[in-house]
């Protein structure tokens, strides 16, 4: 029995949300629907952690759907990357689902709280799936699920922006997955197949015919949207800013992240390093955004007053910190990038969790309703405190980690510009986060929080898991960017 | 509309050819053109044309949306059901060949590949359907903003 299942763990990491989400539906009760998608969670991220565990033990897992053999069929493969990135995305929505019950009570409609949890573990299968498979249209397919399920959970936020927010993200995330989807019909014209490993072995890249050409840059393009880089960024801070909070806290931590995922199978397993950085010139181009995006963003963080807002810009120069990483395309820089994708999900789910903490107490994520909140309710401001560290990267947090490793790989490769632009733009996030810190701590209280009581443990419990995570990986590193190494190492094309 | 005698003959005339149509192309789907999505469409459009002219309140007691909303779920719950069943039977997800099942061969009923389709493909008209109506519901009950 136990044989059985782990043969087919997975298709069982999609299959148990998929199946759970109508489930909840038809049970049409919010404490019900709440339960099973709790339970699910954890199972789900049960599986991923096997599969991670099995896939560093051995090697690549493959499943073939309805038995039909790769590229006929649609093949699932774990290997340490996807495995990496699926364990800290299902271990995200298992957290930020014990979180959310009070604030979800708190934000949204009781008649639509089952339709919520239905919704929540969709958009988790979503973003699950494009991590698992080996093809290429049915990773368009699982982000289509994922984006889709997201716009439904935006609009549910409380204010009347929350749908246009959504509706504006509905907008750009089409125009982005169409031009993926134009881009995979392409490499389907030039190849035949639509199995990744197959594509990648019979497109032809130099003087290769335009099409090849045409069908990577609709696909670079069409990521870039998805996962919010610089100029392609303006869906982002709405979006954030007037989802429910807990949300924010899934999407802000998983959703970008998958599309880097994405973008980088992409780049590195079908495009190729050697094509994309050295005859094409995506790597400067890469480097050239992400720099921009990252002081645009952060210095537009500063002036925001809306805590979300502010966390949401500091979101798109933090993109930009894993870009630079892959733009390197060193094992050092690459394993930055991808343990940065890791860190920063842990920091910013935690922070947005402190955001919604906030949001239930006071009732308001503006920061001139926050002032004094620090006296009244010392241990959210606190873990705001320890993950504003994180973000910004002091030693002993998660983001110094990815950020020393960014730091190697720019003097690695001489590019000495990269590393002091890198640390100029870390004292903009000192700026956005030591003003909230202020905020909090130094200022008079407010009517509203000088009579705040304490966040409720069951939500600040799972806050300071996140917020504790950050600092667990700022000291002990073998399963954050020792795996990414590893990982990095095989796309390079090494043996880890 | 109701108050044309014209259109509401002819419509009621319609709708049962309207419904066995959507279930032919439900049904001959594994042998020809059609499947779910196309057979969901064109059953929800049976269900709208009603809609349309007789009234949202007649056509909510035919359909009504607590219905058609577990329907949108039980839909998928028959596809991955499909998939569950096959891997419960020792296959692999959705691999029909675990199905093949040999009874009444003179009946040709179906059998492995062809079972499994249809399972999976009702799943998606039962979905379709709802999902159909159900957007139909949204627009036809939205209150006039002022």
């Amino acid at each position: 029995m136990i044989d059985a299942i782990y043969a087919h763990l997975p298709i069982l990491l999609i299959v148990l949300p998929l199946v759970a989400a109508p489930c909840c539906v038809l049970v049409g009760n919010g404490r019900a629907a709440y339960l099973l998608a709790l339970v699910v969670s954890f199972l789900t991220f049960a599986c991923s952690i096997v599969l991670l565990g099995e896939a560093l033990d051995h090697d690549v897992i493959r499943y073939e759907l309805g038995n039909w053999s790769p590229p006929y069929g649609i093949e699932y493969r774990v290997d340490i990357f996807s495995g990496f990135v699926m364990a800290f995305v299902s271990g995200i929505g298992a957290i930020v689902l014990v979180y959310a019950p009070l604030s979800v009570r708190d934000e949204i409609p009781a008649s639509k709280h089952y339709l919520f949890y239905a919704t929540y573990l969709l958009c988790m299968t979503g973003l699950l799936g494009m991590c698992v498979t080996g093809d290429l249209f049915n990773v368009f397919v699982f982000l289509e699920i994922s984006s889709l399920s997201s716009y439904a959970l935006i609009s549910l936020g409380r204010t009347r922006r929350a749908p246009l927010a959504a509706f504006q993200y509905l907008i750009l995330g089409s125009i982005g997955a169409t031009f993926i989807l134009i881009g995979i019909g392409l490499l389907y014209q030039m190849t035949g197949t639509l199995n990744m490993a197959d594509i990648a072995a019979r497109v032809p890249h130099e003087h290769g015919p335009r099409t090849v050409l045409v069908a990577f840059a609709f696909l670079t393009v069409g990521l870039c949207v998805k996962m919010a880089v610089f100029p392609l960024h303006t869906w982002l801070p709405n979006a954030y800013t007037y989802a429910p909070s807990v949300v924010t806290c899934f999407i802000a931590a998983t959703a970008t992240k998958v599309s880097v995922y994405a973008f980088v199978r992409i780049i590195f397993g079908i495009i190729t390093p050697g094509f994309a950085f050295d005859v094409l010139p995506l790597d400067t181009e890469l480097m050239l955004f992400s720099l921009v995006g990252i002081f645009i963003a952060s210095t537009a963080a500063i002036y925001q007053d809306n805590v979300k807002r502010l966390l949401a810009y500091s979101s798109v120069a933090q993109i930009g910190y894993m870009l630079l990483g892959i733009s390197m395309a060193t094992p050092t820089g690459l394993s930055g990038g991808i343990v940065h994708m890791f860190n920063h999900a842990l920091i910013k789910g935690g922070l947005f969790m402190v955001a919604g903490c906030f949001a239930l107490r006071l009732g308001s994520v503006q920061l001139s309703d926050w002032k004094g909140a620090g006296r009244t309710m010392p241990f959210t401001a606190l873990a705001w405190a320890i993950g504003g560290l994180a973000l910004i990267g002091v030693p002993l947090t998660a983001g110094f980690i990815s950020k020393w490793l960014l730091l190697t790989s720019a003097f690695e490769t001489g590019r000495w510009p990269i590393a002091v632009l890198m640390l100029l733009s870390s004292l903009l996030a000192v700026v956005y986060v030591w003003r909230v810190v202020e905020t909090l701590f130094f200022s008079e209280p407010s009517e509203a929080a000088a009579n705040a009581t304490e966040a409720p443990l069951r939500m600040l419990v799972p806050t300071y898991v996140l917020i504790g995570a950050t600092l667990l990986f700022g000291v002990w590193t073998p399963y954050s960017a020792g795996i990414a190494r590893q990982a990095a190492i095989a796309l390079l094309g090494g043996t880890p | 509309m109701s108050a044309f005698p014209i259109i509401r003959i002819i419509t009621k005339l319609l709708i049962p050819y309207i419904l066995l149509f959507a279930f032919y192309v439900q049904f001959h789907g594994d042998y020809g053109p059609g499947g779910g999505f196309q057979a969901g469409v064109i059953f929800a459009s049976a269900l709208i044309l009603y809609g349309l002219v007789f009234g949202l309140d007649a056509i909510k007691k035919v359909a009504p949306p607590i219905v058609i909303e577990k329907c949108m779920a039980l839909g998928v719950l028959v596809y991955a059901g499909t998939g569950a069943l096959t891997m419960a039977l020792g296959g692999k997800f959705l691999d029909y060949n675990v199905l093949e099942h040999h009874v009444l061969p003179q009946w040709h009923v179906p059998s492995g590949q062809h079972l499994g389709i249809f399972l999976v493909e009702l799943g998606v008209g039962i979905t379709v359907t709802a999902v159909m109506t159900m957007i139909f519901y949204a627009f036809a009950g939205r209150k006039q903003v002022q």
